[in-house]
């Protein structure tokens, strides 16, 4: 009785590692389609919305994936978070990967970057009617958030404020919370993501529209994959010139009158900050 | 429960009628005072200095709607189950693994098996995810969030597992082991196939509450970009800006699940009676500190137990092996009941029922022995 | 070993630790604290403290820390408006503490009244046939036994208060262990395993003393009758 107890117990043990593993891991997919690394959590650029993907950074993947010969129902997008995405390159897990990733002197030795197909800035995202914060020389003795990890806020500290304190969340969202509420005076990361931030908070937030420094936004791929690398570029080059790069880009900023830095957009692919 | 009942306490007299009165004057007092409390805080919610109504229904609508639960909370809740499920499944086995290690006749297995499980229950769960995490991320591993996560808590709960199965072991009745003995099994013979799957019997509602814990542990992996349901709630709330409501919701989520889990394993013991010699009250002190044997399990030692006279809980464990690094044998002789008056039974007797009087003879039958 | 000095130059690892030692003294006072009182309203006369504290109990027993402290910074200080300091760095510590306390003290509770039930009946009794009243015989006889009762069970309370004091990170203290450990990591992702191993060895070594000592304590002080 007490064996066979025993035994049963350990057969269910079996059975739910079985189930569970095999629920880890979810369905392989054929190869008739392309795997596209995105953010799923990023408004305004990638975002996971209702089972469907939006974003400035995702309608430039659809373009791309269009311009290589393939529909919108075989593209699978996967979550490129940002600590993840030079190892989900090499390892093959993406084709191409989209994801407000700055093309880097670090990150050129492993991965290789077509584009870019943006020039973002950091800048600074405040209240509606904030008029005291204009640069980030104004920060002084103010209040800033930025996410955990992430070298903008150290920046702003260094270069132009040493008064400013830091706060740091996990997300742009709790940043966002904080400034809303009055706990912070500030948010700061490039501008695209603030507009996101901007757009999604009913007018109630804006950028403050002085971008002071350059990130060039590249789409990751395999170091090696040269053929793919020029595909996407004319894909970029094509999407610049017919316009839906401008759509693109209005309709996922709607209602925050951001407008990207002019001076290097649209950018040229291969071309300044890729070289 | 005995402490809800005026009658049984013991910590003052029978309260007169003028004793009565004062009672229901603090009771309403302290209801009002904790009243305003509530509703200063909703007041400071609904007319915060800066910023918005925070209880307005704008904030609140996308926050419960039907989207919300399809496209967020559920999937989130999915991750965060199958998370702790995997976890679970893999705690016991490493639980099984070096809890048995722990007791085996050969001094070296039981050393490497100690010192494994004193450093799995030293070491913060977030920094073991923390480290598996970029280590998996750097190696390669598919979905390194999700694995690291599981892993960290395979190896912490494992350990708290290992300590089950030797507590498990340590309190079957001396008969059980001496039978065995006798039948000529060797030491290693009677534990496995004596001891140890009694002991597994007698520790599945710990195991269940320890399910509790995993559950709660998982929501460190929002910390990691796992997408667990405390980060697909951040992600909602990042869509309209409402994520203390949508927290709220990941909160009372979170809530039922984990009390949902804690009534089931106390309606587990006395099911599983029938299948073992050991006690299958889960133990409310599990691993205890580093080094020590006779081990606490967080939850285990919150969990609401009946109620006594004197409004405490009823001490169900078995205070047989206490004492720094004991090893099974030493247990054996430095076994004593704890919080029992064996010179005065009867004292317990009259205050309590059935309850009590078996908890007795289950005490009794112990001290026996000794 | 070069590598393992270059850290340690690099970094203030000890002071890291020093961050989360300091979260878990002021926790474990203010839990200690409000876990006592919780423990009394559980076992007082008045019914309504008795369901506040059991309502209390029940709801941060089953909350997950992280949602807790994330809920201090966004809930507590961005609109209650609980504020400690103008700082930013002593703010957050100071909330990551209330946010710990406030967790601890449900186990603490828990922990006291498994204590609480190893005092006989005889003891109280006696209190009161002394003409004690209530309070008097609570914190003159109950308590006083209860506490060395429940030394492991507390002990094992504040060891995993220890551990708990690494999710400060979720309520932006950055100076702590597991921040600082991520920030290595970021910087010096060849030593991952070092890294790793001077961390954990860290918590070992400030644990198991802990664990030593609550054992040690727990034998000497229980009340053999």
């Amino acid at each position: 009785m007490k064996k066979t107890w025993f035994k049963r117990a350990l057969a269910a043990l079996c059975a739910l590692t079985c189930v569970v593993s095999l629920a880890g891991c979810g369905a392989d997919e054929g190869s008739d389609k392309i795997r596209i690394g995105i953010k799923f959590d990023q408004p305004g650029l990638g975002f996971k919305k209702s089972g469907t993907y939006v974003g400035f950074d995702v309608d430039v993947a659809k373009y791309i994936a269009k311009k290589l010969g393939y529909t919108e129902d075989e593209i699978v997008w996967k979550e490129a978070p940002s600590k993840q995405r030079e190892a989900m390159l090499q390892n093959g897990d993406v084709d191409f990967i989209i994801a407000t990733y700055s093309i880097t002197d670090e990150r050129k030795k492993v991965v290789d970057f077509a584009g870019p197909y943006f020039v973002a800035g950091q800048d600074l995202l405040v209240r509606k009617g904030e008029s005291s914060v204009k640069g980030p020389e104004d920060l002084n003795g103010k209040r800033l958030c930025s996410v955990t990890g992430s070298t903008s806020a150290v920046t702003v500290k260094e270069k132009f404020a040493n008064e400013v304190q830091l706060m740091e969340q996990p997300g742009y969202a709790e940043c966002a919370t904080a400034l809303f509420s009055g706990i912070v005076d500030a948010v700061t990361t490039d501008d695209i993501i603030l507009a996101g931030l901007a757009s999604a908070s009913r007018g109630r937030l804006q950028v403050v529209g002085k971008p002071f420094t350059q990130e060039y936004y590249g789409v990751g791929i395999k170091k090696g994959r040269d053929d793919l690398k020029k595909k996407i570029n004319a894909a970029i080059v094509s999407m610049e010139k017919d316009g839906s790069w401008k759509r693109a880009l209005e309709d996922n900023t709607k209602g925050t009158n951001y407008k990207p830095n002019p001076k290097y957009n649209p950018p040229v692919p291969n071309g300044k900050g890729n070289k | 429960m005995a402490a809800n009942n005026n009658e049984s306490a013991v910590l003052f007299d029978q309260p007169g009628p003028k004793g009565r009165k004062m009672i229901s004057i603090a009771n309403w007092i302290a209801g009002i005072i904790f009243a305003i409390v509530v509703v200063l805080i909703l007041m400071r919610l609904h007319n915060p200095p800066d910023g918005e109504n925070q209880l307005s229904w704008e904030l609140w609508k996308p926050a419960l709607d039907a989207e919300a639960w399809t496209d967020f909370y559920l999937p989130g809740l999915w991750a965060t189950i199958r998370a702790s499920a995997l976890a679970v499944v893999g705690a016991v086995a490493f639980g099984l693994l070096f809890g048995i290690g722990r007791l085996m006749p050969n001094p070296l297995i039981r050393v490497v098996s100690g010192a494994i499980v004193e450093f799995a229950r030293a070491v913060p769960v977030l920094l073991l995810m923390i480290f598996f995490w970029r280590w998996f991320a750097s190696v390669g591993v598919p979905s390194p969030a999700y694995w690291s996560v599981v892993l960290a808590l395979v190896i912490y709960n494992g350990s708290v597992v290992a300590e089950l199965v030797r507590s498990g072991v340590g309190n079957l009745p001396d008969g059980q082991r001496e039978a065995s003995l006798a039948l000529g099994l060797t030491e290693t013979q009677s534990l496995m196939q004596i001891e140890v799957p009694q002991a597994i019997v007698a520790m599945l509602p710990a195991a269940v509450t320890q399910l509790v814990v995993v559950l709660k542990d998982t929501a460190l992996g929002s910390i990691i970009m796992y997408t667990d349901l405390l980060q697909q709630s951040r992600r909602l709330g990042s869509m309209y800006f409402n994520i203390l409501q949508t927290l709220v919701v990941a909160g009372v989520v979170y809530f039922f699940v984990c009390w949902l889990l804690s009534r089931l394993a106390e309606s587990l013991p006395a099911r599983l009676q029938q299948h073992t010699a050991a006690p299958t009250e889960p133990e409310p002190v599990a691993p205890i500190a580093a080094g020590d044997p006779s081990n606490v399990n967080q939850i285990a030692v919150a969990k609401e137990v009946e109620e006594l006279p004197l409004g405490g809980t009823d001490r169900q464990y078995h205070v047989h092996h206490r004492g720094t690094n004991a090893s099974i044998h030493q247990w054996r002789q430095t076994k004593y009941v704890q919080g029992y008056d064996v010179t005065h039974p009867e004292s317990q007797e009259e205050a309590e029922k059935d309850k009590l009087f078996k908890l007795h003879h289950k005490k009794e039958n112990h001290s026996e022995e000794e | 070993m070069q590598d393992l000095t270059l850290l340690f130059t690099e970094y203030n690892v000890p002071g890291a630790f020093l961050v989360n030692i300091e979260l878990t003294l002021w926790s474990a006072l203010f839990s200690m604290i409000l876990g006592v009182i919780l423990v009394m309203m559980r076992i007082s006369p008045v019914a309504s403290l008795r369901t506040v504290a059991g309502a209390y109990v029940e709801l941060f027993k089953n909350l997950p820390l992280t949602i807790i402290m994330v809920f201090m910074v966004l809930g507590a200080y961005a609109q209650l408006k609980l504020t400690f300091s103008d700082t930013f760095t002593t703010n957050f510590f100071w909330l990551a503490v209330t946010g710990l306390s406030l967790y601890t003290a449900a186990f603490v509770c828990e922990s006291l009244r498994s204590g609480i039930n190893t005092v006989p009946i005889g003891q109280a009794e006696a209190a009161r046939a002394l003409g004690l009243s209530f309070t008097q015989s609570a914190f003159q006889i109950i308590l006083p036994q209860t506490f060395r009762g429940s030394v492991a069970p507390l002990g094992n309370t504040f060891i995993a208060l220890l551990k708990n004091s690494t999710v400060a990170a979720a309520a932006s203290v950055a100076t702590e262990t597991s921040s600082m450990m991520s920030e290595m990591i970021e910087y010096h992702a060849d030593l991952i395993v070092l890294i790793f191993l001077i961390f954990a060895f860290g918590y070992v070594i400030l644990i198991i003393p802990i664990g030593l000592l609550t054992t040690y304590l727990s034998n000497k002080l229980a009340v053999r009758r």
